[in-house]
């Protein structure tokens, strides 16, 4: 399987890049660990005319300390995110997840900005990142903004990003308190059938979901309920409350929602919650 | 475009399309068949080399990601005729059958006890989890592994 045609451009800095992005247009899509965006090109479903190679941008790989936040710069790879002492000492939840995707090799090239830009329902950081109630950066020709996550997966495979920006940066409160990720999966290295993570950031209780619908999303039902003093097993039955997971050969709609209360129970009982 | 690569301590430069994948450049400009291709979706393993020294899947890199940058393949473990410690124990425990997992199974193997050689069977098994194996039943290649994290651990690697 090989991928259709393109033409490819490396860059070597972030100016580069969203200079890159302005001068090829729509067509243009950004190269980071591949590990998304390459098998979807093997199978012809994505067929960019120009891939923009920002790997080697390595300004934006690093985990640092930024007083009431952890800043992750977007092109840090799983496997880095991991191992970081930044991240296992003031984000723990994230650096654990990062080491539950996938395999070490997949770990080895892809990045915490490939994954949230991809955005697939089905991926960990996402969920990971909305728990945290995280904030993105981007960065394009008009200039820099920040998304909080809540507003960033606009649709299935969708972010809000525009297609002249980079996400630059990921913050994350950090969060030293009880956490944890219920991944069901059925067999080594694979994506999750369903998720739940759970993060203890002060006395707020975030909830999202793995593959419960057409985007990375967080179990709102389950945090209202816990804010207004819900016990943990009452607020992990609304896991499901009004989402609309997929069905398909992997499980049906119906037992995913069972999955989600069930992972999200012991998700918050792991936690501490 | 062209690229540069070294690969197993050599210097190979090449005119490819961009997308030419690692895997095919290795197997078909340099003729280093020892890399399988299995399943070519980025599960099997059996395409595992090492870039910079860390296991990665060359279906799923393309040759001019790793332009600039160093690859070891299974033909570049061994030194002469003295096969790599990891080849050595695979040999010894009879970790193999059919032989086809076997490249990328030790690729990804010397990676992971280069990374931390101090690994019990659970984080072998763990570790490997991206490699698959139809014929051993994996039992074989675990004690390989382990035998050759402890050689590691005494300092033979
Ligand atoms: C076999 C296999 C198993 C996997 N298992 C899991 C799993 O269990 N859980 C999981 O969460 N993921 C899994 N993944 C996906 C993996 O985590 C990917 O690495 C990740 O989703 C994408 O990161 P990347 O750096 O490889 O991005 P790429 O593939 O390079 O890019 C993905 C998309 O994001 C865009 N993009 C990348 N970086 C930026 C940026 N900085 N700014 C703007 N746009 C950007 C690209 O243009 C592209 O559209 C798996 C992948 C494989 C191949
Ligand atoms: S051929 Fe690359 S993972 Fe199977
Ligand atoms: S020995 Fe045959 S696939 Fe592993």
């Amino acid at each position: 399987m090989i991928p259709a045609p393109f033409d490819y451009v490396r860059v070597g800095s972030l100016d580069e890049a969203i200079s890159a992005l302005v001068e090829h247009g729509e067509d243009a899509k950004l190269l980071a660990g591949g590990h998304s965006l390459l098998p979807l090109m093997k199978l012809r479903l994505a067929t960019p005319s120009v891939l923009i190679d920002i790997g080697p941008v390595r300004e934006l790989s690093y985990v640092v300390d930024a007083g009431d936040h952890v800043a992750i710069g977007a092109l840090t790879r799983h496997h880095d995110l991991h191992h970081d002492p930044v991240a296992v000492s003031q984000v723990p939840l994230l650096s654990m997840v990062a080491g539950k995707i996938g395999d070490p090799q997949v770990r080895h090239r892809g990045t915490i900005g490939g994954s949230l830009t991809h955005a697939d329902p089905a991926s960990d950081l996402p969920a990971a990142v909305l728990a945290l109630g995280g904030t993105l950066v981007a960065r394009g020709p008009a200039g820099e903004r920040q998304i909080p996550a809540d507003a960033f997966f606009s649709g299935f495979l969708e972010s809000a990003l525009a297609p002249d920006e980079v996400l630059t940066e990921i913050r994350v409160p950090k969060a030293v308190g009880g956490h944890a990720y219920q991944k069901f999966v059925r067999r080594a290295q694979d994506w999750a059938i369903v998720g739940s993570v759970v993060a203890r950031v002060g006395d707020r209780v975030g909830v999202a979901l793995v593959n419960m619908g057409p985007t990375p999303l967080r179990a709102l039902a389950v945090e209202q309920a816990l804010a207004e003093g819900a016990s943990a097993a009452e607020a992990a039955e609304r896991a499901a409350e009004g989402l609309e997971p997929p069905s398909d050969n992997n499980a049906t709609a119906e037992f995913r929602r069972h999955l989600a209360r069930v992972l999200t129970r012991r998700a918050l009982a792991e936690a501490g919650v | 475009m062209k690229v540069k690569l070294e690969v197993n301590g050599e210097a190979h430069e090449r005119d490819v399309e961009p997308r030419t994948l690692l895997v095919y450049f290795l197997r078909e400009e340099l003729g280093l068949t020892g890399t399988n291709v299995g399943c070519d979706t980025t599960s099997c393993g059996a395409c595992t080399v090492l870039l910079d020294g860390e296991s990665v899947k060359s279906c799923t890199v393309l040759a001019a990601q790793a332009d600039g940058h160093s690859i070891t393949t299974i033909e570049g473990l061994a030194s002469g005729d003295e096969l790599h410690p990891m080849q050595q124990a695979f040999r010894e425990h009879h970790g193999l059958q059919c032989g086809y997992c076997t490249p990328g199974m030790v690729m990804a193997a010397v990676s992971l006890v280069k990374e931390n050689p101090d690994l019990d069977e659970a984080a072998v098994r763990e570790g490997l989890e991206g490699n698959l194996c139809r014929c051993t039943g994996y039992h074989n290649i675990v004690q390989a592994v382990l035998d050759a994290a402890r050689s590691s651990r005494e300092g033979a690697w």
